[in-house]
């Protein structure tokens, strides 16, 4: 058995554009197959005389191949090399076959033959447009239990992967000056012309290989040449030039503002094993100065009863199965058209030894060149004849055939129908690009109108049809585009072009037989199922604008986005209405043209890369000590560092316990810090800040307020100045971005006359806290030029030392209530000073803490947490804080906003403690508060908690809440409802421990 | 995605380089402390949301970091021109906002789509 016929039954000797020796060999449902490298599977499974390739959207219908290209409805199928690389809804068109690959129909239950779905084709009367949602409208709660899991289990298309994708993707941005759509005659030419002035243009095909229509069109000859070949010529002269990127299995998905496209590269999809190293896919983000789009056009097929059978399809896609693929689409085919191209399949499928039993032209009258071809090829032409309906279960059989408004029919047995109503410009980049369309009535086609952004487009997406019109057009549009405008400069490259036949005739809408008076199944969608019935059922119950149409039928809505069925569609709206097409309007092309997957637009951003983490410099260190790490913002932060044998509730209480009973470690360097300087940096701070800055003097720090201007609290934070012109200011963890934003605002629009510098200094500075009575003997032996007694270093100084030998900033601070200091030691030095203080804390029974003591030991002392206690409705006075407003300055930011009569009145939310009844009862936060938990509802709140935690140093829970009126509050009772039960709370004051607050100056 | 032109870098950027930072030439009042609450609520709280041209302030935030000023058609989404924080606003040419409003038109709206159903 040689090679070719391996490569199925269909496979023509001498036809076609592949090599018989080089094969490849996949699975479909299963079975092995043969296909030859270049084979789409589409082509592939054809030449197996395989036609039924899938069940429909809603009916189950056996489905084929309709297309040869990227616009296919119907044959969508599963691609896998393995279970983690799997895609579904491939179309069966535009994959090429690889060795190796496993292909599965969809949509299929037992088998593609044996289809219980399709018990719903016999119940399509209840099936109409709009059928769900006049259907399912209750009981409301079957919906979600009941209907949609069925509904979403009997229609869809393919399945989900479920493993995790093992491709990998890649992502770059291009620039050019110009940037084609399109590689067939137009593109090639256009940027023939354009490449010749030296611009660096960017061309981009969708298909393995350049020539767009050509792949199937061979008796146009171009430069003297088969339009192929030359095509291929073209491209290997484009490629050779080093100021042009050809790129092939490419696809212009999105035309965005401003010259900016997206693409989607298919690197190795077609390929049987690619290297490693190589994406999957490529995402090109091209900004280009102009844009030619020569898109072409799309073959639309004829609606009409049942012509939806596997074995019918576009007259121009079985000449590229024939032209290119060599390969027949059935022994005795038939054609049905309103368009001259047609003509074209039954001569190629004729010479090519086919039985070619009529072309059935619903026209009275066909391009005369074209008829005559037939008659001398001996094919018979019925003219003003139409088909009428189809038979065949699993492929078409036989086509009833009859003279336009008679009744007597004769049956046609075939195996293949092809089907033209002509040609629709691809408009859908033009479109996304916000040009305007025209309706052309003469020849039933949008065309491009009044265009948005600097493109322009040519050939068939332009409606231009005639080849040397189109060359010439082309030619302009390069040079043009390019910036070299005349004659001149295309002259020198200039070149001829001819067609056999020239085309005509076209239609759009219902053909014979599938009338408003009728209730046949003529699909006009057929990835949605949607019929030329329903959507005069969508005009009948009210739908006028093509928006409602469409979204009531779901023409147009599938993954195709109606590349075949939209001027259908629009026809038979049309028709409905009595209103003329373009008063009817067009549905919006959106994109991507044609689906891309989440691969490609995600690229590199997943897993850890998605929204990378941020860590500290000793993150590692305190891994390694078997810390528990939380999300703040993107840090990981130590959370608590559990001994064995540990909970998390008990590591936070004998952290609790040991930082005041002898002392503990923290990381705190996630803290925002922005470093503050020049002449004007303490008047810059008083305006930023509600409390005073200019009376801080050097070496000492202060607790600082940030409001906006509406007088609540923004943020906050230990400032320390470290000269009369230097500050280093702290910000909370999560606040650093926004509120160096809020200072470079005021600094650069509202004060641009101050003398200050703000940088972001978060990363630069490694943080170690040391808190508790032996902090001071912890740090001691490592702190060098720095006399850090109480006397000489209270708290509230800062001071620049060295800590090892480092150049350091040390703060005498606290936000335990014991006594305190923060390390500030470069980042890179981090490691090697927290190692040294950590072993030494160790031996003097200090701890590890993480974030969850801190936020305890800080409670107890009644501290604010921005953005837990308040919530951007709660101003300093409200939170306690009323001191650290200055009363002297004439200007800060919120000075007005505090003035405000809201929030100067009496009985606004104010921050106090909670001692629950039951000492063992911790509150939830969030939880609400009253005064009278009998009150009916909807009951009185008065606000609500905001912190709570057990508190192992008192032996019982605290908690902090914003209360109506709290601070008058002092000691009544009140009650927190909830789900279960009443909880009773006494308010009191907010610090718990340490009330007069000696121990932090020890 | 928008390409703009930042009056101090002098080049046109990638919209991902920029921050949108709300309505421009709102200047905070001198006098701040003494103003009355409307003045207040005014200058703070009250913004004019138009459609069509309006002068906003950007940041380019990834870029120089400077806040500059711009004046954008909201329904096309065009920058018709950009310029430094501080100047005052300033006036389009007749020429280009012309341009603006005939690239407005080929915006669909809703006016233009859903609400021709009406």
């Amino acid at each position: 058995m040689s090679a070719s016929s391996n490569s199925g039954a269909f496979r023509i000797k001498g036809a076609g554009r592949l090599t018989p020796a080089r094969t490849a060999r996949f699975t479909f449902d299963g079975k092995t197959y043969t296909a030859l490298e270049g084979d789409t599977v589409a082509s592939a499974l054809l030449a197996h005389g395989v036609h039924l390739l899938g069940r429909s959207f809603k009916y189950h219908r056996p489905r084929g191949i309709l297309s040869a290209g990227p616009e296919e409805p119907n044959a969508l199928l599963d691609v896998s090399r393995d279970a983690s690389r799997r895609q579904p809804n491939v179309r069966a068109t535009v994959q090429e076959v690889f060795d190796g690959a496993k292909i599965a129909s969809q949509n299929r239950w037992p088998s593609l033959k044996h289809d219980i779905g399709a018990f719903n084709d016999l119940l399509s009367p209840f099936f109409a447009a709009g059928f769900y949602y006049k259907t399912f409208m209750w009981p409301k709660e079957a919906w979600h239990k009941l209907y949609e899991p069925i509904i979403r289990r009997a229609a869809g298309l393919g399945e989900a992967p479920k493993e995790g994708d093992t491709d990998h993707y890649a992502s770059r941005y291009e620039h050019c000056d110009v940037l084609i759509a399109g590689a067939g005659v137009a593109g090639l030419t256009a940027a023939l012309s354009a490449a010749a002035t030296g611009a660096k243009v960017i061309l981009v095909d969708e298909q393995p290989e350049v020539g767009g229509a050509l792949h199937f069109d061979s008796s146009t000859e171009i430069d003297g040449k088969n339009g192929f070949d030359w095509a291929q010529g073209v491209a290997a002269k484009l490629k050779a030039m080093p100021n042009v990127t050809v790129l092939n299995r490419t696809t212009v998905f999105g035309y965005y503002n401003h010259g900016f496209l997206g693409l989607a590269e298919r690197v190795t999809d077609h390929l049987a094993l690619p290297s490693k190293e190589l994406p999957r896919e490529r995402l090109w983000q091209v900004r280009a100065k102009k844009v030619i789009l020569a898109t072409g056009s799309i073959e639309r097929h004829m609606v009409f009863a049942n012509n939806d059978r596997p074995g019918i399809m576009l007259a121009s896609a079985a000449r590229t199965f024939l032209n290119h693929h060599g390969v027949a689409v059935g022994r005795a085919v038939a054609v049905y058209t309103a368009h001259d191209s047609a003509y074209e399949a039954a001569f190629d499928l004729k010479r090519a030894g086919i039985d070619v039993v009529a072309i059935i032209d619903n026209r009275q009258v066909s391009g005369e060149a074209v008829l005559a071809e037939a008659r001398s090829l001996g094919i018979e032409v019925l003219l003003s004849h139409s088909v009428l309906d189809t038979a065949g279960r699993h492929r078409v059989s036989s086509i009833t055939v009859a003279r336009n408004g008679e009744k007597n029919s004769r049956k046609l047995k075939v195996d293949a129908l092809l089907v033209s109503a002509g040609w629709t410009p691809s408009v859908h980049l033009f479109s996304q690009s916000r040009g305007k369309l025209r309706f052309d009535a003469e020849s039933d086609r949008f065309l491009p109108d009044i265009y948005a952004q600097d493109c322009i487009s040519v050939g068939a997406c332009n409606g231009t049809d005639d080849l040397s019109t189109l060359i010439g057009e082309a030619l302009s549009a390069g040079a043009e585009m390019a910036g070299h405008k005349g004659a001149a400069s295309i002259d020198a490259i200039a070149f001829a072009g001819s067609n056999l036949y020239e085309w005509t005739g076209g239609m759009i809408g219902a053909a014979e037989g599938a009338g408003p008076d009728t209730a046949v199944k003529a699909f006009v969608d057929f990835q949605h199922d949607v019929t030329a019935k329903d959507i005069r059922l969508a005009v009948r119950e009210g739908m006028h604008s093509i928006e409602h149409i469409k979204r009531f039928t779901t023409n147009g809505m599938a993954s195709d986005q109606g590349k075949l069925s939209n001027m259908h569609g629009l026809a038979i709206a049309s028709e409905m209405l009595g209103r003329p097409i373009p008063q009817v309007g067009l549905t919006t092309f959106r994109a991507p043209y044609t689906p891309v997957t989440y691969g490609t637009l995600v690229a590199h951003s997943r897993g850890e890369l998605f929204d990378p983490a941020r860590k500290t410099p000793m993150h590692h260190l305190e891994a390694a000590e078997g810390a528990e790490f939380e999300d703040v913002g993107n840090w990981k932060r130590a959370w608590y560092f559990p001994k064995r044998g540990e909970d998390m509730h008990a590591a936070v209480n004998r952290e609790c316990k040991t930082v005041r009973d002898v002392g503990g470690v923290f990381d705190a360097s996630t803290l925002g810090k922005i470093e503050v300087v020049g002449p004007d940096a303490a008047q810059f701070l008083n305006l930023l800040y509600t409390n005073a800055w200019d009376t801080l003097k050097p070496g000492k720090s202060r607790y600082g307020i940030m409001t906006r201007e509406d007088g609540f609290i923004y943020d906050d934070g230990v400032v320390g100045r470290l000269a009369e012109d230097r500050f280093h200011v702290t910000t909370t963890t999560g606040g650093a971005p926004r509120v160096l934003q809020h200072m470079e605002d005021y600094l650069q629009t509202e004060f641009p006359d101050l003398k200050v510098w703000l940088t972001s200094t978060t990363e630069q500075w490694a943080v170690i806290a040391v808190q508790g009575p032996k902090a001071r003997d912890i740090i001691a032996p490592f702190v060098e030029g720095l006399d850090i007694s109480n006397e000489a270093f209270a708290h509230m100084s800062v001071a620049e030392c060295t800590v090892m030998g480092v150049a350091a900033r040390l703060f005498r601070v606290s936000f335990t209530g014991e006594v305190g200091f923060e390390v500030n030691v470069p980042a890179d030095f981090g490691p090697a000073v927290w190692s040294a203080i950590w072993e030494r804390a160790q031996s003097l029974g200090a701890c590890l803490y993480g974030t969850e003591t801190m936020h305890v030991l800080r409670a107890e002392k009644g501290y604010l947490i921005v953005g837990q206690d308040t919530d951007g409705t709660v101003t300093p006075d409200d939170a306690g804080y009323g001191w650290a407003v200055s009363k002297k300055k004439t200007d800060f930011v919120g000075i007005r906003g505090l003035k405000r009569p809201d929030l100067v009145r009496t009985g606004r939310k104010q921050l106090v403690g909670l001692l629950t009844k039951d000492p063992n009862e911790v509150l939830e936060e969030g939880g609400q508060i009253v005064a009278d938990p009998n009150q009916p509802k909807p009951m009185t709140m008065l606000g609500h908690v905001t912190s709570s935690y057990w508190s192992e140093n008192l032996g019982r829970s605290i908690a902090i809440a914003l209360v109506a009126g709290g601070r008058d509050k002092m000691g009544q009772r009140l009650y927190v409802p909830m789900k279960d039960k009443v909880i009773e709370v006494e308010v009191t004051d907010v610090v718990f421990v340490d009330k007069e607050g000696g121990r932090i100056n020890g | 995605m928008l390409l703009i032109h930042c009056p101090y870098c002098e080049e046109e950027r990638s919209e991902l380089e920029f921050r949108w930072a709300g309505e421009a030439h709102i200047a905070r009042p001198e006098n701040i402390a003494a103003i009355s609450d409307e003045e207040f609520a005014e200058y703070f709280f009250l913004r004019n949301n138009e459609k069509g041209v309006t002068y906003e302030r950007w940041r380019h935030i990834h870029g120089c970091g400077r806040f500059f000023n711009a004046a954008r058609d909201t329904v096309s989404d065009k920058f018709l021109m950009t310029y430094k924080a501080g100047l005052p606003k300033q006036p389009i040419p007749a020429a280009t906002k012309a341009e603006a409003i005939a690239e407005e038109k080929t915006v669909e709206t809703w006016e233009q789509t859903e609400g021709d159903a009406r």
